[in-house]
């Protein structure tokens, strides 16, 4: 009976293409790696299906922003900070799995706290040798973060760019803290040198090709979730307090409570996005937690058009997709842009690539509606 | 809340009212007491204090000194927006604010009386039966053939309406209205002023208005503010032969 969900499923035809492309890619990438011999032009070569991996976690990430800032209006200029720390929960699960194999063959201290002659491992290493406890982290550490920066700022009615200021000094600050050797992450090196991932080399074309494809289904499963969102009543209100957050707050919802449940879903989601992407790049270190690295997934976003989902991820990949091939290509301008492709889509593209199709076909749409129109004059309304 | 059966004296109360902005009195010992039932309309000119009035009773400013009761007991100044709504009141904004990009039934769904919570939000199913009054508040509203329309894209005067139809879905005890004529063409305010009487009875209504003829198609107590406190109150012929009520209009 939810006239809600029933519109959304049935005209979410972008969302059922986004879904029906990222799983033929995930089926068909993995064959053209594996099963297709190198000498063959259809053959993908291993480091393009990582390259690949790391757009699709990319693409998790923006999703997670959309999901505040494109239905929430919460602009978060600092999620690359929850992406950052799921990263971290993974790499120090992978630190731990080196064991005894590091260079100075310490049995259970990472080598960067051998060269810093430390003794013991410090109390927050404690359990990352076991994955599970790993995956917990990978939610929880982002998730927590993101809970009492929420619960203080939200309560306070902090908004606007008020909000995305103090989020970029959050994740400058941590960028900061990480940076410290003292903090125990490895300082500016980061966490790097992985052997392996559950007992399977990193090395192997099969776990990148199993990571590559778990990021794929990460990718759907993060877009199923935030569609859910959306859909609910959940997700009326969020519009609601996007669009008229005092009205909102006048038909009697806790807005605080409800910026705070998506704000903090949408760190786990950027947390899971991270712990994908270290494994396939092989590294994690403080860069991630620059206040630019944040900035550009609003670019990504922007560009493909907030508030449709799957706009998100084709900004993602384009974007990304663009800079592999500038920063190759022609690396000194790529910087200039990025920041043209911002001025660019603000100006002239506020709802991004997607929201230039949607108004394309809308006006085609009613251009034709109109005609009819102009033959039924709208009924006046009865009181 | 409390039990149905208790009908308490007066459904708003208030004495002594003072919020002053960097010294300036916005209020300036108001008191003001409206009755269950009770359809009473406030007059007066620009920075009278009227706005400011509802922005203490619907919780959005505190007052420096004075009482606001709300159904005899409950103390308004020690609650919050979203907690005074669920209450009982309801507020409708003097320029109309309805959810632009949500169509209008999923205006009606979102303020329609119910559970507020982030989780029975987030696994809500409506239910026939809500289906059922959201369409007797559309018909209500005149807003029927409007159903599935962007709240956007609707005329003044219909944003008008469906914020109060918006406030008669989420069945307030006390509704307060800031201008609900403003904008409308003469027809609609007749309307506007029916629908307004006919809904007050079973609930209290407060309603702010310049529109001198839509007082007058209301037909109630009149209350006149005037910097801040109140001038004079009675019916609406009286009040307009006060000395005083007479000197602040025309002396203006």
């Amino acid at each position: 009976m939810s006239f809600a969900s029933e519109r959304n499923y049935l005209q979410d035809r972008g969302g059922a293409w986004l879904i029906a492309l990222v799983t033929l890619t995930i089926v068909v990438v993995p064959i053209l790696n594996l099963a297709v011999p190198p000498e063959s032009p259809l053959h993908i070569s291993t480091y393009t299906v990582s390259l690949l991996g790391k757009y699709l976690c990319f693409a998790l990430l923006a999703l997670a922003v959309d999901l505040i800032w494109g239905y929430a209006g919460i602009l978060s200029l600092g999620h690359g900070a929850f992406f950052a720390l799921g990263g971290y929960a993974m790499g120090m699960y992978m630190m731990r799995q080196i064991g005894d194999r590091g260079v100075y063959g310490h049995p259970e201290l990472p080598d960067f706290m051998v060269f810093l002659n430390w003794t013991e491992l410090p109390w927050y290493w404690y359990g990352f040798d076991s994955f599970p406890f790993a995956l917990l982290m990978v939610l929880l550490a982002p998730g927590v973060l993101a809970f009492v920066f929420g619960w203080l700022a939200f309560r306070s009615r902090v908004t606007g760019v008020y909000f995305s200021i103090i989020t970029q000094a959050l994740t400058y600050a941590m960028m900061l803290a990480f940076f410290r050797n003292d903090m125990g992450f490895g300082g500016n090196n980061g966490l790097t040198d992985f052997k392996d991932i559950l007992g399977f080399s990193l090395q192997s074309d099969g776990t990148k090709n199993a990571l590559f494809i778990g990021s794929g289904i990460a990718l759907i499963a993060g877009y199923l979730l935030c569609r859910y969102v959306v859909d609910s009543k959940l997700g009326r209100v969020l519009i609601s307090v996007r669009d008229a957050e005092s009205r909102t707050r006048f038909i009697g919802y806790r807005v605080e409570h409800y910026k705070l449940f998506v704000f903090v879903l949408s760190a786990m989601m950027a947390g899971v996005a991270g712990a994908f992407y270290v494994p396939q790049v092989g590294i994690i270190n403080p860069g991630e937690f620059a206040p630019i690295v944040s900035i550009e997934i609003i670019i990504w976003v922007a560009v493909g058009g907030r508030g449709f989902l799957y706009g998100a991820v084709i900004g993602a990949i384009l974007v990304n997709y663009g800079k592999t091939f500038f920063t190759g290509a022609f690396p000194e301008i790529w910087l200039f842009m990025l920041g043209g492709l911002f001025v660019v889509s603000t100006l002239f593209l506020p709802r991004g690539v997607v929201g230039l199709f949607h108004s394309l076909k809308k006006s085609l749409a009613e251009g034709r509606l109109k005609q009819e129109d102009e033959q039924t004059p709208m009924a006046e309304e009865k009181a | 809340m409390e039990g149905g059966i208790h009908i308490p004296t007066n459904i708003l109360y208030m004495d002594g009212v003072t919020v002053s902005f960097d010294g300036f009195k916005a209020l300036n010992a108001l008191s003001l007491v409206v009755a269950p039932g009770e359809l009473r309309a406030i007059i007066g000119p620009n920075g009278a204090g009227k706005t400011t009035m509802m922005d203490v009773i619907t919780g959005k400013l505190r007052p420096d000194t004075g009482e606001v009761f709300f159904r005899d007991s409950i103390d308004l100044t020690q609650y919050d927006e979203a907690e005074i709504a669920n209450l009982g009141i309801g507020r409708k904004f003097q320029k109309p604010t309805v959810i632009e990009s949500l169509r209008v039934e999923e205006n009606l769904y979102l303020a329609m009386a119910g559970d507020r919570r982030v989780f029975s939000t987030l696994f809500a199913r409506q239910t026939p039966q809500q289906k059922q009054r959201i369409t007797e508040i559309l018909d209500l509203v005149g807003l029927a053939e409007k159903t599935v329309d962007l709240a956007g894209s609707l005329s003044h005067g219909q944003k008008q309406w469906l914020e109060i139809g918006m406030l008669i879905i989420q069945e307030p005890e006390l509704l307060l209205v800031d201008e609900p004529a403003a904008g409308m063409t003469d027809h609609e305010t007749e309307l506007t002023a029916r629908l307004l009487r006919d809904i007050s009875g079973e609930r209290s209504v407060v309603v702010v208005e310049h529109d001198m003829e839509f007082i007058k198609a209301l037909d109630c107590h009149v209350t006149v503010l005037h910097e801040g406190h109140q001038l004079a109150e009675g019916s609406l012929a009286r009040v307009q032969e006060d000395e005083r009520v007479i000197e602040v209009y025309l002396g203006r």
